[in-house]
């Protein structure tokens, strides 16, 4: 540990000294019904509201902003306790703080008592941020499949707009992990002049064919659940809920590694004293995917899922910016950059975060490119909060 | 590949009766001598592993952009960085010290450099750095060459091999040399391609390389590189570029 750094505290209430406290959400609309935004992928969209958090001080040069894209299932509620989920219905937010809270708050790698830290939540989610469950001007009801494709690309230059609102010509650090991860890149390329500094963990410049084979079966679920109903469920009972479940199962498996599952679960068994020769839950590992499931379905909606899984297939840096040459993009970048990677992440493997890390230094980017070694897989970059804060730590200090 | 050496012949028991007449006496009696008159003589202050570092700033021009290929824990790069104000980027394979270079804040990419610095185009850097490392690696004539590629000037320094109390060590206790520059058991050390300040002359000659200065460490103390420093020289400090 170097000096400075704390421990993982899990006394990580709103009161404890090194928590954000309790939080409230603002949301701003960015694109009014009149004016609405192109897309990338053809069509267009107003109004757009766009949910955000902030924790700390702007400081008066505005010289202090540390933006944080969030991954897939995310939101902007990085840190801290959620103030109002009696208000928003969030209520698995009681049981636990944001979901970085371990590296965002008073004193962490990412301390409030010096940064002005801003999340949005992304198109096309269902955190506050406009999505397919939103209404829908045209009809009056909600989106559903009418919601049009959003890309990274729409969501970055939604960020831009936001900084824009806020008065903010440039960041200081932008940082993401896996899908934010490519945000934070998409970041760097698209507006270069506005970022000083850029943090991708756990994230290449596209995903994998493995990657988008986890997120088509992902899909599959969802869209040939028999509650799907064409994405047009949000008046029935109930949703897709199993295909959504199903989706997050496969995911959870994605994110953790095989040592990690055999470290944490092994074949053990749910309830110890028997096996019981059936198809219920037999297996610990069982037991956590079926939870992790029924879970997200509390909290997330299947359309959202669809979207924002698919605006991760599409995104692909080298394609966008460098006409298939990832260095070509690269040259666009000015700001510094970390890359991390994590041994054993089969989502975003090493070599891909490599190939990125490489593509800047080639350009003549300072780089820094570390594998970390971890069994936690893909969930490192939230679980390895040591090692993950010593080094955003060091580089957002120089 | 091993390309043939001139005096390969040597290694032969026949060749070894070639040996100029006397040649291996006279160096014999200059290690004694050496040995002897360091003997009684009080222990110098070490400079320390870090006597290169003084040298190296030195060389390097301001603003000038630096590669250090095995950067350890970034604490020469950020010496550069604040005293010559270069653009530094380190390589390193050793996670632990990936970690330290980035509590620094030096710019350091995880990697092998037997993997090689494909990824680096030609003269991409004022100066690469490969302080302490060159007897460590797999592929030495590799990685020297791949730096005189991507960097308009190479700075190496190593232990060299031909150091009095090396051969005292070794023709004396018959094992292989444990110094405090070379402070390791066989078995434990990182040192796998052990050379000498001549190996490093001879390649550069056979290699177009040319030596733009030299120094060395004798006695604990640093100096210019001199005609007969085989011996002497406790490390030798070079810099070279394409002939």
């Amino acid at each position: 540990m170097t000096p400075g750094e704390k421990e993982t505290a899990r006394d990580d209430g709103p009161e404890a000294p090194d928590s954000a406290g309790w939080t409230s959400a603002h949301t701003i609309r960015l694109v009014s019904a009149e004016t609405p935004i192109e897309l990338e992928l053809g069509g267009s969209l107003g109004p757009i509201d766009v949910e955000y958090e902030t924790y700390g001080a702007l400081s008066p040069r505005k010289d202090n902003v540390v933006f944080i894209a969030h991954a897939l299932s995310g939101d902007a509620h990085v840190a801290g306790w959620d103030r109002d989920t009696a208000k928003n219905g969030r209520i698995w937010r009681q049981r636990k703080a944001g979901w970085w809270d371990a590296m965002v708050g008073p004193g962490k790698a990412i301390d409030t008592n010096h940064y002005f830290v801003i999340c949005p939540n992304v198109l096309g989610s269902c955190y506050g941020t406009t999505g397919p469950a939103s209404r829908n001007p045209a009809t009056g009801k909600p989106y559903g499949l009418a919601f049009p494709m959003v890309t990274v690309g729409d969501w970055v230059k939604l960020h831009a707009r936001l900084l824009d609102a806020l008065g903010i010509a440039r960041v200081h650090t932008v940082v993401g992990g896996s899908l934010g991860g490519q945000q934070a890149l998409e970041m760097a390329l698209a507006y270069p002049e506005r970022v000083e500094r850029a943090v991708v963990l756990a994230a290449s410049a596209r995903l994998s064919a493995q990657g988008l084979a986890f997120n088509a079966v992902a899909r599959y679920c969802i869209l040939n659940d028999p509650n799907f109903a064409g994405g047009d469920y949000y008046d029935k009972g109930s949703g897709p809920d199993a295909g959504l479940a199903a989706a997050r199962m496969l995911a959870h498996i994605t994110y953790l590694s095989d040592e990690g599952m055999h470290e944490k679960f092994g074949r053990r068994l749910q309830d110890q004293s028997e096996q019981k020769a059936g198809f219920g839950i037999e297996f610990a590992v069982e037991s956590y995917l079926d939870y992790q499931g029924r879970a997200f379905v509390e909290r997330f909606d299947a359309n959202s899922y669809l979207y924002v899984t698919r605006a991760m297939d599409y995104y692909d840096a080298a394609a966008r910016w460098g006409g298939g040459s990832l260095v070509e993009a690269c040259r666009r970048v000015r700001a510094p950059a970390l890359v991390v990677s994590f041994d054993s992440d089969w989502l975003y493997p090493p070599g891909d975060c490599k190939d990125l890390a490489l593509a800047l230094a080639k350009t003549g980017v300072r780089v820094t490119y570390a594998d970390v070694p971890s069994r936690f897989g893909h969930d490192s970059f939230l679980v390895e909060t040591r090692k993950v804060g010593r080094l955003l730590r060091g580089f957002l200090a120089h | 590949m091993s390309q043939p050496r001139p005096d390969q012949d040597l290694v032969t028991d026949r060749g070894l009766g070639r040996l100029p007449e006397g040649l291996f006496e006279q160096r014999a009696a200059e290690v004694i001598a050496l040995m002897k008159a360091r003997a009684s003589r009080p222990g110098g202050a070490d400079p320390g592993a870090r006597w290169q570092e003084e040298i190296i700033s030195r060389e390097i021009p301001m603003g000038a952009s630096v590669l250090d290929l095995g950067c350890g824990d970034g604490f020469l790069l950020e010496r550069l960085i604040r005293e010559r104000n270069v653009r530094g980027q380190g390589l390193e394979i050793d996670p632990d010290q990936v970690f330290s270079c980035a509590d620094r804040g030096v710019p350091v990419i995880q990697t092998d450099l037997g993997a090689g610095l494909r990824w680096c185009p030609d003269k991409a850097f004022d100066v690469v750095v490969l302080e302490e490392t060159l007897q460590t690696l797999q592929n030495p004539r590799e990685v020297l060459e791949e730096m005189l590629r991507v960097g308009k000037r190479g700075i190496v320094s190593f232990p060299n091999f031909a150091h009095y109390r090396v051969v005292v060590d070794l023709v004396a206790r018959g094992r292989m040399p444990v110094t405090p520059r070379l402070p390791f058991y066989w078995y434990e050390s990182a040192n796998i391609h052990l050379l000498t300040l001549r190996d490093l002359l001879d390649w550069a000659s056979s290699s177009g390389v040319r030596i733009v200065s030299g120094y060395v460490l004798v006695d604990g103390v640093s100096r210019e590189l001199g005609p007969d420093d085989d011996l002497l020289a406790e490390e030798v400090l070079v810099v070279v570029e394409r002939a």
